[in-house]
């Protein structure tokens, strides 16, 4: 496969995350360091799940497809689900460690506030499990081969991109309402989140077929967008704000390159 | 091959965390940033015969900075260890991430590095071509005996020497070896790239780039060379390091060594009579920083000069010799106070406490440990060709780094440097070579997402 299709899925699934990583987190150590215990603490629940998925694979019939299949349906949710129950894991780890901070620092509070946190925590899950859905198939298509040479889907490579990019996005946002939640105690708010994660792997379990499953995942995650601007400070007059003073901005450059 | 030379000081390296001075010191260092331009001309890493006075400054203000860590309150510099460790863990990932990325890709490209083709160090003797399994496992364990009884062997003698004041034999030692790897090493590694990349080169113009990165490698280690050089001909040599140790280590002795240095660090570092214990109080005792040459250094502390003349001869002696140690030795220290002195030494400028309590301390790193690491996650690269399980050791590295450095925050003296990390790089490997794999690769045939 040819270098255009790796440099294209690349910059699709990974280019988002990768600018927010240098625009907001690489400047800041603290956020650093948070982003890669984020990214540890997916591993461990992957870890787990796929131990767990091991086991039954094991203990089963491995000639039986469709049982093999059902058991590979359970190991994505039961992923899912254990996914949360380490993101809550990682939020408490951060609570204290906030706390921590903030005893020890020179204002009294700490140096990073629980937002900021519950951004680069979803970030750290983002990119990792981008990044292990990826590379694989990323370094794939830097070998020989011709897709669907089998019969399967001519797009595995763009829709795997987009599908990555979707998660990403979307484990941001997660992030950001679910910390929101666990901070104001709104455990419906946590029990969304985790249904629309099931969910979201759900509609991931029509692949190949991207009608079902794509633009599903893209509006959730738009949605996802709007509620975590608004869980995490954001205001429609905070918008407005932004495009006046844009405009006043562009405006107040129009008028100064003229005289 | 026999890469004798280097393998010895390859054995020679310890992994030890070693604290420099206590916390409470940090009156007489001042420290610059390292990327300020200005301070470039004043940069003196090593010791070497003209740096006399810097020594005498460096052996005179030992004891003014002890008699003035009594007023320094506990609280402030607890506040000062938490603000400043975020960024020392920073100045640490940073390097041993390049020093990861260059020994992947290098594994990853050139296939010399992965190719098998019976050669064994003298220090693994024990083939792994058996027929059983039970043969092989007991094959990579005396492999690792042999190793680990070599590294001790080593060690003790560089602790002796050391408490002998051999410095001399020391300091030869170590040019020799690292005149191996810049040269020898570094011209095999180009060699390598070359045949990869079917680039076709002629032997003079080879012979000026290999001599040219040689003689520049050797005045930054061993002498005197910005900053951020020096840091890249360490992360270089480590990784070429790392990569000798990939090819020429068995696959299961590679695995068994990784576990069993660990476990030596552990013990040589925080035992009581370890070897790596004695060498840094000795070090302590005599107010030498330990090793300062071959220990990866993330900046430079100034001191102004408080240049005492008598002891000029005395300390240009110690620390000429002292600096030239190439260490495998993982040696984690803040940095409290390692005395720089600046051009102008003729300035006997006394030091008041208060302006140094801002400053930042700086944070090193023994090269063995960037050399195990890279080994680990390197050894991930090249068997099986996964980038899942590359990744995953990658972070599990970082977070035992991170681990380290706060434990280092919190107990304040020499810590180990490799056991959490490569613990948790073990761990991470074989799981997720064995259970992630599979479960990804389904989830990656059937394109079904978590």
């Amino acid at each position: 496969m040819t270098a255009a299709v790796f440099f294209g899925c690349a910059f699709i699934a990974f280019g988002p995350a990768f600018s927010l990583f240098i625009f907001t987190i690489a400047r800041d150590p603290l956020r650093v360091i948070i982003l890669i215990a984020g990214a540890f603490f997916w591993l461990l629940s992957l870890l787990l799940s796929s131990l767990v998925w091991f086991i039954a694979m094991k203990a089963s019939n491995a000639e039986d497809t469709k049982v093999q299949t059902g058991l590979l349906i359970f190991g994505v949710f039961f992923s899912v689900l254990l996914q949360e129950v380490f993101r809550f894991a990682y939020y408490r780890l951060l609570r204290k460690a906030n706390e921590g901070l903030a005893a020890i620092s020179d204002e009294e509070t700490s140096p990073i506030s629980v937002q900021q946190m519950a951004y680069v925590a979803g970030l750290g899950f983002g990119i990792i499990s981008g990044a292990f859905s990826m590379i694989n198939i990323l370094s794939d298509t830097l070998g020989p081969g011709t897709v669907g040479i089998f019969g399967d889907s001519q797009y595995y490579f763009i829709t795997s991109a987009l599908m990555t990019l979707a998660i990403t996005l979307l484990q941001i946002f997660w992030g950001v309402v679910f910390f929101d939640g666990c901070e104001k105690s709104r455990w419906w708010v946590i029990a969304v989140v985790v249904c629309l994660h099931l969910l979201v792997s759900g509609l991931s379990l029509l692949n190949p077929l991207y009608e079902g499953s794509l633009p599903p995942v893209y509006a959730i995650t738009v949605l996802m967008a709007v509620w975590a601007f608004f869980a995490s400070g954001g205001s429609l007059h905070n918008l407005s704000l932004l495009f006046t003073r844009k405009i006043l901005f562009v405006l107040q450059l129009i008028c100064f390159v003229k005289m | 091959m026999n890469t004798s030379d280097s393998e010895e000081d390859a054995c020679n390296e310890r992994t030890a965390l070693v604290q420099s001075e206590s916390p409470s010191l940090p009156s007489y260092t001042r420290q610059t940033d390292p990327q300020h331009g200005t301070t470039e001309p004043k940069r003196r890493r090593h010791a070497n015969s003209d740096t006399e006075a810097g020594h005498a400054a460096r052996g005179g203000v030992a004891a003014p900075r002890e008699r003035d860590s009594g007023p320094v309150p506990d609280g402030e510099d607890e506040e000062l260890t938490v603000k400043y460790g975020a960024k020392h863990v920073i100045m640490l990932f940073v390097p041993v991430t390049l020093c990861m990325v260059v020994v992947v890709a290098t594994i990853k490209s050139v296939s010399f590095y992965t190719e098998k083709n019976g050669q064994q160090l003298i220090y693994t003797p024990f083939t792994e071509d058996t027929n059983s399994v039970g043969q092989r496992l007991l094959n990579s364990v005396l492999n690792t005996i042999i190793m680990i009884s070599v590294i001790v062997v080593m060690t003790i003698f560089l602790v002796v020497l050391y408490k002998y004041r051999c410095y001399k034999f020391i300091h030869g030692w170590l040019i020799l070896s690292s005149l191996m790897l810049l040269f020898w090493f570094s011209y095999m590694y180009l060699g390598e790239v070359f045949k990869t990349y079917n680039v076709a080169m002629d032997y003079p113009t080879v012979a000026m780039i290999i001599w040219n990165f040689g003689a520049v490698g050797m005045i930054c280690i061993h002498w005197k060379g910005p900053l951020q050089l020096q840091q890249a001909y360490l992360i270089v040599i480590s990784a070429l390091m790392a990569l000798v140790f990939i090819k020429y280590l068995p696959e299961w002795s590679a695995w068994v060594i990784l576990g069993a240095i660990s476990v030596y660090d552990l013990i040589a570092v925080l035992c009581p009579k370890g070897p790596l214990r004695m060498l840094v109080e000795t070090a302590q005792e005599r107010n030498e920083p330990i090793f300062p040459a071959l220990i990866y250094s993330s900046t430079m502390i100034w001191m102004v000069g408080m240049a005492n003349p008598s002891q000029a001869s005395d300390s240009a002696d110690r620390s000429a010799d002292e600096e030239v140690r190439h260490s495998e030795d993982v040696i984690l220290e803040r940095e409290e106070a390692e005395p720089e002195v600046q051009m102008h030494r003729g300035q006997n400028r006394s030091y008041s406490a208060e302006e140094e309590l801002e400053e930042d301390r700086g944070v090193k790193l023994g090269l063995g440990d960037f050399i195990f690491y890279s080994v680990l996650v390197g050894k991930a690269a090249a068997t099986g060709g996964d980038w899942n399980t590359t990744l995953a050791c990658f972070v599990a590295i970082l977070i035992g780094l991170c681990l380290t450095l706060l434990l280092l925050a919190i107990f304040k003296k020499a810590l180990p440097a490799l056991p959490i990390s490569i613990t948790f790089g073990l761990v991470f490997y074989f799981s997720t070579d064995n259970l992630v794999r599979p479960f990804m690769d389904n989830l990656a045939a059937h394109q079904y997402y978590i």
